[in-house]
């Protein structure tokens, strides 16, 4: 019993440290220009893809709108606005992109358009396992300015909670299944599904909460 | 006597911990739509009609949990509607999104009006 009370206080002085060591070693985010704008409504872009997947840039921007709408922004709709975009001859990410965000603020009048690139879609076939990777960084620019108010980058891998204590056949085997897993259900689409909430809930380093959000201009008391 | 102190702050702490984010209610009824919206992207599986469908059933559920449907929901579903033809049900969808949503004013306004242009 004694033993158990030990260890217990052991594990929660670590857990503490690395929480409190976890926050102090990084420079906090400038969030000055982001304060001044004050944006209430982002426009997402289609995100210009890097990886091989040609199912990336809509698998990504079909998982943007919950992240920013639950950080308190109003998130225009992702499907109709490319659909604009489309109907304009405007298909590519690329072109899009390359819009100047007068013109952009003129169609929409939104306060921010969010610039999305995916740098890593996808399952990579090793020997002994295979992991789904979606990686991407964004950038949220005030469109009335051309500013850019923020920036970051996030990634996720379905294999960040296993671990392989599994003798060698066994891991052959599981290297087997994965792979087969992996493509059948579309890991990828699941994994960015992750990398957007990381990359666009409000948080350290993330976007502020907008002002949809009950934490609008808390930031602060979460030490930002 | 010391120990019994801290077990339950440290016990506490850890249900902090692990319990901290997940408990926040959201404030949007999401139901599907993120899924709708990917199928509609892609362009391939369930026809319009059907996704129409899928987006009255999230109303409902929505209605159901007292809370209302995320921004762009209902600009999405009259997009639908126009492309189904039904140009009266997608307008009441717009004018919804613009009153639930006033930072969408701009750009329900330009559907709008290209609603009418594409009528003459």
């Amino acid at each position: 019993m004694s033993q158990s009370i030990r260890l217990f206080k052991l594990a929660a002085v670590l857990l503490l440290a690395t929480f409190v060591t976890g926050c102090a070693t990084q420079k906090p985010y400038d969030y000055s220009a982001f304060k001044r704008s004050n944006p209430k409504s982002i426009l997402v872009l289609p995100p210009v893809n890097k990886s091989p997947d040609i199912k990336a840039s809509y698998s990504f921007l079909s998982y943007t709108s919950y992240p920013l709408a639950e950080s308190g922004y109003y998130v225009f709709p992702v499907a109709v606005v490319d659909e604009v975009f489309r109907q304009n001859g405007l298909n590519a990410p690329e072109e899009i992109h390359a819009v100047v965000p007068a013109k952009l603020r003129e169609i929409f009048g939104a306060d921010t358009a969010l610039y999305i690139e995916i740098t890593q879609y996808g399952t990579r076939y090793m020997v002994l396992s295979s992991d789904t990777i979606v990686a991407a960084n964004a950038k949220l620019v005030d469109l009335k300015t051309g500013e850019t108010l923020w920036s970051g980058a996030a990634s996720a891998s379905n294999n960040e909670n296993q671990n392989n204590n599994n003798g060698l056949i066994g891991m052959l085997v599981k290297a087997a299944i994965d792979q087969i897993v992996n493509t059948l259900t579309e890991q990828g689409h699941v994994v960015a599904g992750i990398t957007s909430q990381r990359l666009l809930l409000a948080r350290p380093y993330g976007v502020l909460y907008g002002p949809r959000s009950p934490y609008y201009g808390k930031d602060e008391a979460a030490g930002r | 006597m010391m120990t019994r102190k801290f077990l339950p702050a440290s016990l506490l702490a850890c249900a902090l911990l692990a319990s901290g984010c997940a408990s926040k209610p959201t404030l949007y009824y999401w139901g599907d739509y993120q899924p709708q919206v990917y199928e509609y992207l892609k362009g391939q599986g369930k026809s319009h009609a059907e996704q129409i469908l899928a987006l009255e059933k999230i109303i409902q559920q929505a209605r159901a949990a007292n809370k209302s449907v995320p921004p762009g929901f209902h600009a999405h579903l009259a997009m639908l509607q126009i492309s189904e033809g039904k140009p009266e049900l997608a307008r009441q969808e717009l004018e919804t999104e613009k009153a639930l949503f006033p930072e969408s004013a701009a750009f329900m306004d330009f559907m709008l009006a290209k609603m009418s242009g594409e009528k003459k």
